[in-house]
């Protein structure tokens, strides 16, 4: 459905996106994942025709979008990063004003927007000027336009930025409901958002995709690393640990300074040869040491990230 | 295409009347001409309006123009709301036509508005009904040029106050290039009368209505919209 073929941006000397290919199909939920600055908005912008690409090419459903801009125009709804309200207007005024501009039946217009007003809970300030509303509920005004014309493609950049924790949750939901029934991109560099809503991720660091799949997948790309933590009673001794663990390939025990007195921590992180605690478990208790706590911590796609955006500082950890 | 303008320029009148920018506008260049009006109508004990419309009026259009186009297209690129309005299924002639649209409707009414001065007038004597018709349709001219170089100026940036200087620098400069004719030898000194708006203007002030004069005004008033839009695709520009 959307097909991003070598997409190159240039702004002077700097690339904003760098050389990115990827395709979504219909019905796909996109995670659409990177820190700040990382080319994100710039290739949804390129998408929505709001501005052309340096080099490559974007097709919706096999149009350019630069030669076929109005008719992909009409395809997308789409939530820039910056709420675009009017805020003299009341949210109806402006609902119909898309509307208007979104070439809608007329006499479909006043259904769809009750519609809008019930979907994303505008009731109550269906008659206020947006200038007077709260952040959350500017942004549901910003999501029903972005809908209002029921598209096939929807492109919601930084959805919940600046909301309350409650505000999140209801505009994730929302988008979570939509999700079931369009083609979604999801821009953000909030992980919990991508988890709780999306089926793939792509991630984006300095204008280059990084990484592409589903979260699982990608969290499963770090499951080799598992990481233990393990806490003994003082008297162990971390040479004779480390060479019963040495068998297993790439395992490397660290010690940690200890947060409790007369005890030892031990950061252990291991290769790709599947779950050592087990192995740990035997080497104490054949060494005749007392196990206090033994932990596994689970990789989130928060490692993921953060392996894939900062030049992998994580995995030097691991070596 | 009409049905998207009409949009557009509903939001734009709207937005004018919801904020207090067209009434402060308006009131002052009402106060700014009718005072001018009086000036001249007290002191000189002349029941004249030919000064008015011909020599003042273009002077205050040259602030009040920009004050009402400065905002058009700055704001929304301010704001944000740009993006909403390019990437709607609308061409940019579409939103530049409708924001001079609505402009030229609040110019209208400020002008219709000052039609109490030649009715004063009337009510004192007999004034020629021709050029006073001739004055207005030259002074309705002026501003909707004026109005064209405005928006323009209002493309060309985020800021309104430079939108607003801007715009006030070019119609001076369409304004004042007819005085400087005197400096240049014959040929360019000609080309530089026609360029300038107030040569335009004078001629249709003195109840002259030639089509030389329309066409200069037609074209100027493309030209800026012209610019306009592709002030507005500048971000297409590779």
């Amino acid at each position: 459905m959307i097909n991003v073929e070598n997409l190159t941006k240039r702004y002077g000397d700097q690339r904003a996106v760098d050389n990115i290919s990827f395709s979504i199909e219909t019905g796909e939920i996109i995670g659409f994942l990177g820190p700040n600055g990382a080319g994100k908005t710039t290739t949804m912008k390129i998408i929505t025709c709001f501005m052309p690409a340096s080099s490559g090419r974007v097709e919706v459903d096999g149009l350019d979008v630069f030669d076929h801009s109005l008719e992909i125009r009409r395809k997308i709804g789409y939530l820039p990063e910056t709420t675009p309200l009017y805020p003299e207007m009341n949210v109806r005024e402006y609902l119909r004003f898309v509307q208007a501009l979104r070439s809608m039946p007329r006499s479909g217009r006043e259904s769809r927007l009750a519609d809008m007003i019930d979907l994303c809970g505008l009731g109550e300030v269906i008659h206020k000027d947006i200038g007077e509303l709260s952040k959350g509920y500017r942004q549901r005004v910003g999501l029903a336009q972005a809908i209002i014309h029921d598209p096939e493609i929807l492109i919601l950049d930084e959805p919940t930025i600046g909301l309350d924790p409650n505000q999140v949750v209801e505009i994730r939901s929302l988008i979570a409901a939509l999700g079931r029934e369009k083609t979604l991109i999801l821009c953000t560099h909030i992980l919990s958002e991508v988890e709780a809503v999306c089926s793939r991720v792509l991630i984006i660091n300095h204008g280059q995709l990084v990484a592409d799949g589903s979260p699982d997948t990608l969290r499963a790309g770090l499951e080799g690393r598992q990481r233990l933590l393990v806490r003994l009673k003082a008297g162990a001794d971390i040479g004779q640990l480390r060479q019963t663990l040495a068998v297993h390939e790439g395992v490397s025990v660290e010690e940690l300074p200890a947060a409790e007195p007369e005890t030892l921590e031990f950061e252990i992180t291991g290769g790709v040869n599947g779950d050592l605690r087990e192995n740990i478990f035997r080497a104490v208790a054949d060494a005749g040491w007392v196990l206090l706590e033994m932990r596994r911590e689970v990789q989130s796609l928060e490692d993921v990230f953060r392996d894939l955006t900062q030049g992998g500082e994580r995995a030097d950890n691991v070596q | 295409m009409f049905s998207n303008t009409m949009t557009f320029a509903g939001r734009e009148l709207k937005s004018y009347f919801n904020s207090p920018i067209a009434y402060i506008v308006i009131v002052l260049a009402l106060v700014i001409s009718g005072w001018l009006f009086f000036l001249n109508f007290f002191i000189s004990g002349q029941a004249t309006i030919r000064g008015l419309l011909t020599g003042s009026m273009p002077l205050v259009f040259m602030i009040f123009v920009p004050a009402i186009t400065m905002r058009l297209i700055a704001e929304e690129k301010k704001s944000g709301t740009i993006e909403l309005v390019v990437t709607l299924p609308v061409t940019d002639w579409e939103i530049v036509l409708g924001k001079y649209l609505a402009a030229l409707v609040l110019l209208t009414i400020t002008i219709i508005m000052t039609f109490t001065y030649p009715i004063t007038i009337g009510m004192l004597g007999d004034p020629d009904g021709g050029a006073v018709a001739g004055q207005y349709l030259g002074l309705f001219l002026l501003g909707a040029t004026y109005l064209a170089i405005g928006l323009f100026a209002s493309g060309i940036t985020a800021n309104q106050i430079v939108a607003f200087l801007t715009a006030i620098v070019l119609i001076a400069a369409f304004y004042l290039v007819g005085n400087f004719v005197v400096f240049f030898p014959g040929p360019l000194a000609s080309v530089l009368e026609y360029i300038g708006v107030n040569y335009h203007f004078q001629n249709l002030a003195r109840g002259v209505i030639d089509t030389k004069d329309l066409v200069y005004y037609a074209g100027m008033i493309f030209l800026f919209l012209f610019l306009a839009v592709r002030s507005l695709e500048s971000r297409k520009w590779k």
